[in-house]
């Protein structure tokens, strides 16, 4: 199972295990990492998930479908080129080693 | 000083939000939830928008079993509180332990108003609030060929769409007028019984339920205003009450919910604080008090009150209310409050198909409220612009989108 590393606005990272076929919103809310709100429970309805994918992975990850991005628009924190919401990221087992940064504002 | 702590009764969706604050603002005396139900806290707004026979199968746990122990979060499931004695500061739980608290926080949510007709007790009928009811309308619908949903409300419908897609027949049967009478406007109300009845599902409006009928203890016909409807399954959404009788019996002041003030501390008692769907209180969008039931309240006023006791800073409850219900193919979204509003301006999010649309709704010249269909960027621009000044005027609107006009002032306000 692939290992996934959050990043905190203050630079703590959490390192949590996240399960191939779920998303990465996911994997952060079941290991209580802060600064995922995830409101709807990844219903892409709130925005509330927003990471930044790490430069270095933002090819593996790849773009935001069309639904996504026009909601990257509205995040409570500034949209950057690799925004993602996190609900709409799925795990697989190329995503090991992933660092996502967890932006300062969800709501 | 405090060796009482926190006591949280409800570990619903508003109760969780309580302790993760709490612990997340630093606060390190104890901390204990009595939740009622024998399972982790979950999600509820899953349970009727998919169906599933294995509780795995909707994974709606609110977080493992690790985050509160981890954060040292006494969870007692399947405990229920019986009692609240509010001179003493102390709970009694139903199997007569008493346990002292320094603030409480009553998180107990709502039960469905049961449906009022002769032969509601026979098997096949179910409302649906729990996990367990769930599972047990995923299981019936393995089955169900004809299935009546009573009440046209967001939960009916939800559920109208999900036994669609399981392959029965669907009837809705409502009593007013309209689908979701009071929720949306009267415009987004035609709109989506035509998108329902395009999938499929037959609706009944300004039709009364008369009485159920059996065959071997077992649903077998819904009598109606209209006739009768065959019927293997029957589920009904017909509205919620507050759980507020430990306020009540306590002497608290309780108007269908409990009423707390701009903190959300009890009027009656500042030890006690209610949040989420027993919670009656004053919102600076609403003319007086007001009781919702979503998932945005309950989070926002849990969290504001764990802040709170943790002494963070913390000012008057008033986040924007917002809602969002998948029926099948429709995302529908709302920001604001709705009522009294004396303009709705019906928009297409795109020329042809209008599958996506928002009604935008005026108070007094200022828009109040959005409502959205399938267009969930639109919603969060309106949650953006609801919450900024100067608020949004028609002309602003003017031949415009709030995703438009969002970022015309974000790019004036980078230039400026
Ligand atoms: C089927 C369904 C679908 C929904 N869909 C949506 C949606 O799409 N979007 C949205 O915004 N909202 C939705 N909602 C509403 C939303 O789920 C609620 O507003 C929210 O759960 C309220 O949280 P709460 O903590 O106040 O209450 P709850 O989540 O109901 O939690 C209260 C808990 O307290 C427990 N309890 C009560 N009394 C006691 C006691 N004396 N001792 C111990 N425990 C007690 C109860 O058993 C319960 O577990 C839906 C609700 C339902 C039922
Ligand atoms: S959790 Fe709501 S959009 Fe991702």
């Amino acid at each position: 199972m692939p290992i996934v590393i959050f990043e905190l606005p203050d630079g703590t990272q959490r390192k949590v295990t996240a399960d191939s076929g779920t998303v990465l919103m996911q994997a952060a809310v079941s290991n209580g990492v802060d600064g995922i709100v995830a409101e709807c429970g990844g219903n892409a309805s709130c925005a509330t998930c927003h990471v930044y994918v790490d430069e270095r992975h933002g090819e593996l990850v790849g773009p935001p479908n069309d639904v996504e991005d026009e909601m990257l628009d509205f995040t409570a924190a500034e949209r950057r080129p690799t925004s993602r919401l996190s609900c709409q990221v799925q795990v697989s087992d190329a995503l090991d080693g992933l660092v996502v940064h967890i932006p300062e504002e969800q709501v | 000083m405090s060796a009482a702590g926190v006591v949280v009764v409800g570990g619903g969706q508003a109760g969780f939000s309580v302790v993760q604050a709490l612990r997340g603002a630093g606060y390190e005396g104890p901390v204990t939830v009595f939740a009622d139900e024998p399972r982790l806290p979950y999600q509820r707004p899953p349970l009727s928008k998919k169906a599933h026979t294995e509780p795995e199968g909707l994974g709606v746990d609110l977080v493992p079993e690790s985050f509160y122990r981890e954060r040292d979060i006494d969870l007692r499931l399947g405990e229920y509180v019986a009692a609240l004695d509010t001179a003493a500061c102390a709970v009694t739980t139903g199997s007569g332990e008493r346990v002292p608290y320094e603030h409480l926080v009553l998180a107990t949510g709502a039960r469905n108003r049961p449906l009022p007709v002769p032969g509601a007790e026979l098997a096949g009928i179910h409302a649906l609030r729990s996990l367990d009811d769930a599972l047990t309308i995923g299981r019936a619908l393995s089955t169900a060929r004809d299935v009546v949903v009573v009440g046209g409300g967001f939960i009916g419908l939800e559920l109208a769409q999900v036994a669609r897609a399981r392959g029965a027949r669907v009837t809705v049967v409502e009593l007013a007028d309209r689908l979701l009478s009071r929720a949306v406007s009267p415009q987004l109300q035609e709109h989506l019984r035509e998108r329902h009845e395009r999938d499929g599902i037959r609706i009944l409006t300004g039709t009364a339920v008369e009485r159920i009928e059996g065959k071997g203890g077992q649903v077998h016909q819904v009598v109606t205003g209209q006739g009768p409807l065959p019927a293997d399954l029957v589920v009904y959404g017909i509205g919620a009450t507050p759980r507020d009788e430990l306020a009540r019996e306590a002497g608290l002041a309780v108007d269908d919910g409990v009423i707390v003030d701009e903190q959300l501390r009890s009027v009656s008692d500042p030890r006690v604080f209610a949040v989420g769907d027993c919670a009656r209180h004053p919102h600076p969008h609403a003319d007086g008090l007001i009781r919702l039931e979503s998932v945005q309240n309950a989070m926002d006023q849990g969290a504001l009150v764990g802040r709170r006791i943790a002494g963070g800073a913390a000012g008057p409850y008033e986040s924007l209310p917002w809602f969002w219900s998948d029926q099948g193919p429709v995302k529908l979204q709302i920001a604001g409050l709705r009522a009294s509003t004396d303009e709705v301006r019906v928009v297409p999010g795109d020329s042809d198909t209008l599958e996506r649309l928002a009604a935008y709704a005026f108070r007094d010249e200022r828009l109040v409220a959005v409502e959205t269909l399938n267009w969930p960027a639109e919603h969060l621009a309106a949650r953006r612009l609801l919450q900024q000044d100067p608020p949004v005027s028609p002309t602003d609107l003017a031949g415009s989108t709030l995703g438009a006009l969002a970022r015309a002032r974000r790019t004036k306000e980078v230039r400026a």
